[in-house]
């Protein structure tokens, strides 16, 4: 067990992070689990130009959802509204349910529902961090090709 | 005559090549554990490295650098001969395996001529670059957490808007985003410590002063298709396509490579990561189809990377890989590889396997066991591990990585018992498979629906 440890530590390849599974974007383009939360963005389903900003913190599992202009989700009594719910579902077809509740550190019963075992209430947080990081995201793809040798990427196989 | 040259290749390593990797694993080690505060163990893996080198033209700012590390000074310029160091060792390396393996081959290598440096580079961007890794060498990969990780967010911007710096780019973002999958990193249960230190001593070079890939010329001829390799991370998708090229009006035929890599997200996977290379019709046709290019002008850099344009390539006849492994590899002359490049991932030489039996795990050749390097089948393509484990020939990419690797690019296999060549690249201009199809349409087309949100959110 040890012997396998260190050689696969001696490896210049391995897969360090698990490969995420395709889904729709159409309802929730962005979510991802990085800087202590669950976070993403969910498309407005009454206006095209708007978005929620949804999010769920690792640990004390508070939550929070707002527009984009962080004006609070109305949707957002004393649980989880629908953006939330399209957030965390979303989350678990791309990571699998495994790697998402061991991120918010949530032990979910056999047969069990993500939101239904957090612990945490509704909170304000500032949608700006999350949806810039959205806007992040969207830039990659005006983010013109290549076409120089990029040794580098023999570091990162395309894998199944 | 090739296979049982190449059973030798497999018994054993080249002298001297455990030790070096030992001194690597040794650096690795300290650098776990940062440079903040050096304790006996790594200060002994220091000056272990910097005896190694001692002897070399970088032996004494090795020794200084090692030295002055130990004793809790951490400059920029220590670091880069750390750096230095290491990528010598695993340079050397990489030059046992690859003398030895073209030995086996029978391959022809052009000796590299010294090239000049980029010129124009942005130096203010690469000094950011040189302040987060410092800052990693410093915290060690144990101390990392989200703040630092995301210290490096920045920089990445920047980067991508220079085209001469995609590399370092590519390379931060896919190790950043490896940190953030395993923040808090000191909790890991097993840590990717030669992967990391690989990737941070290849970031600190090119942030010295940019790539060093020397300088093209134009080159006219046909090429012929061996196979595509995948390389992709959540933010980049990347075709490279291994081939013979046949200089127009005669002359040696050339081991070459070209590429075409564009950025995405890491929720564009699978067969749709094609949609994004829809730029370059006449090469993702080619590869679909098995034809021959004929080309004019391409770029061709010292390193034998041929710089596509799409604009200065028709596609020719039909042309079935097996046969131009089997015509030409045997002739071709392979390219130099440039010195910082030199580590034994960047082995990636094209060979043809016929004839052989295997398990699934190993093929056997000359009496000894090949392993398949099964982990480089990429998602966007039709190979899979039960297609390699029916297969009888293989066009692949022998590779090292504490053994001999081969990864398919393409196989004659059998398909309900009727024998099929399958590709990498099948699929470069859409999946032709009815379950692949169906698959992507479930996801429907999520380029289009993020390029959508794109246009409507962001700021000009």
């Amino acid at each position: 067990m040890d012997a396998d440890i260190s050689a696969w530590e001696q490896r210049s390849v391995v897969r360090v992070v698990p490969p995420v599974q395709p889904r729709k974007l159409a309802k929730v383009p962005f979510v991802e689990l990085a800087d202590g939360r669950l976070q993403g963005v969910v498309s407005s389903g009454s206006d095209i130009a708007r978005v929620y900003v949804s999010s769920i913190a690792a640990g004390t599992h508070a939550y929070t959802c707002s527009t984009n202009n962080n004006r609070p989700c109305g949707g957002l009594y004393g649980t989880p509204c629908k953006h939330l719910r399209a957030l965390a579902d979303e989350a678990v077809l791309q990571y699998g349910l495994d790697r998402v509740a061991r991120y918010l550190r949530v032990e979910v019963a056999a047969g069990g529902d993500l939101l239904g075992s957090l612990s945490g209430g509704p909170t304000r947080a500032p949608a700006a961090a999350v949806f810039a990081r959205f806007l992040r995201h969207l830039a990659y793809l005006e983010v013109p090709d290549s076409t120089a040798p990029l040794a580098e990427l023999h570091w990162f196989p395309a894998v199944r | 005559m090739t296979d049982t040259r190449l059973g030798e290749l497999l018994t054993g390593l080249p002298a001297g090549t455990g030790e070096a990797l030992d001194l690597v694993t040794g650096f690795d080690g300290a650098f776990a554990l940062g440079f903040a505060r050096v304790g006996e163990e790594a200060e002994s893996a220091l000056s272990g490295l910097a005896g190694a080198l001692a002897a070399t033209p970088v032996g004494a700012r090795i020794a200084e650098a090692a030295e002055k590390v130990a004793a809790g000074s951490v400059a920029d310029e220590h670091l880069a001969a750390l750096a230095g160091g290491r990528a010598a060792l695993l340079g050397a390396v990489h030059d046992a395996l690859l003398s030895g393996l073209d030995a086996a081959l029978g391959r022809t290598r052009e000796a590299w001529q010294p090239a000049a440096p980029a010129a124009g580079i942005p130096v203010n961007l690469l000094e950011g670059c040189r302040v987060w890794l410092r800052e990693l060498a410093i915290t060690g990969w144990r101390g990392v957490d989200h703040d630092l990780v995301t210290a490096c967010d920045q920089a990445v911007e920047a980067l991508l808007g220079v085209p001469e710096l995609r590399g370092l780019a590519v390379l931060l973002d896919g190790l950043a985003a490896e940190l953030r999958a395993s923040c808090p990193v000191a909790t890991v249960d097993r840590l990717p410590a030669r992967r990391w230190a690989d990737l941070w001593t290849r970031g600190l070079l090119l942030a010295q002063s940019g790539p060093w890939q020397g300088t093209a010329e134009p080159v006219s001829g046909r090429l012929l298709v061996l196979g595509a390799d995948v390389h992709e991370h959540g933010t980049v998708v990347r075709v490279q396509v291994h081939g013979v090229l046949e200089p127009a009006g005669g002359g040696t035929p050339r081991l070459v490579r070209t590429s075409v890599a564009a950025a995405k997200v890491e929720t564009i996977v699978g067969p749709a990561v094609w949609r994004l290379l829809a730029g370059y019709p006449v090469l993702m046709g080619a590869l679909a189809e098995r034809r021959v290019l004929d080309v004019t002008d391409l770029p061709l850099l010292p390193g034998g990377d041929l710089v596509w344009h799409d604009d200065r390539a028709t596609a020719g006849a039909e042309a079935d890989p097996f046969t131009t492994a089997r015509v030409m590899l045997g002739g071709a002359v392979a390219a130099p590889v440039p010195p910082l490049d030199r580590h034994p991932v960047r082995i990636a030489e094209p060979v043809l396997l016929e004839g052989y039996t295997t398990d699934g795990t190993t093929l056997d050749v000359g009496g000894e066991g090949l392993e398949w390097d099964l982990d480089r089948l990429p998602a966007c393509g039709p190979l899979t591990p039960e297609l390699v484990a029916a297969s009888t020939g293989c066009v692949g990419l022998l590779r090292w990585d504490g053994r001999w690797l081969l990864q398919p690019l393409a196989v004659q296999t059998a398909v309900k018992r009727k024998p099929v060549a399958v590709h990498t690249a099948d699929w470069a201009t859409g999946p032709t498979d009815p379950k692949a199809v169906k698959a992507e349409a479930k996801a429907g087309d999520v380029v289009a629906v993020l390029r959508e949100r794109a246009g409507r959110l962001l700021r000009k």
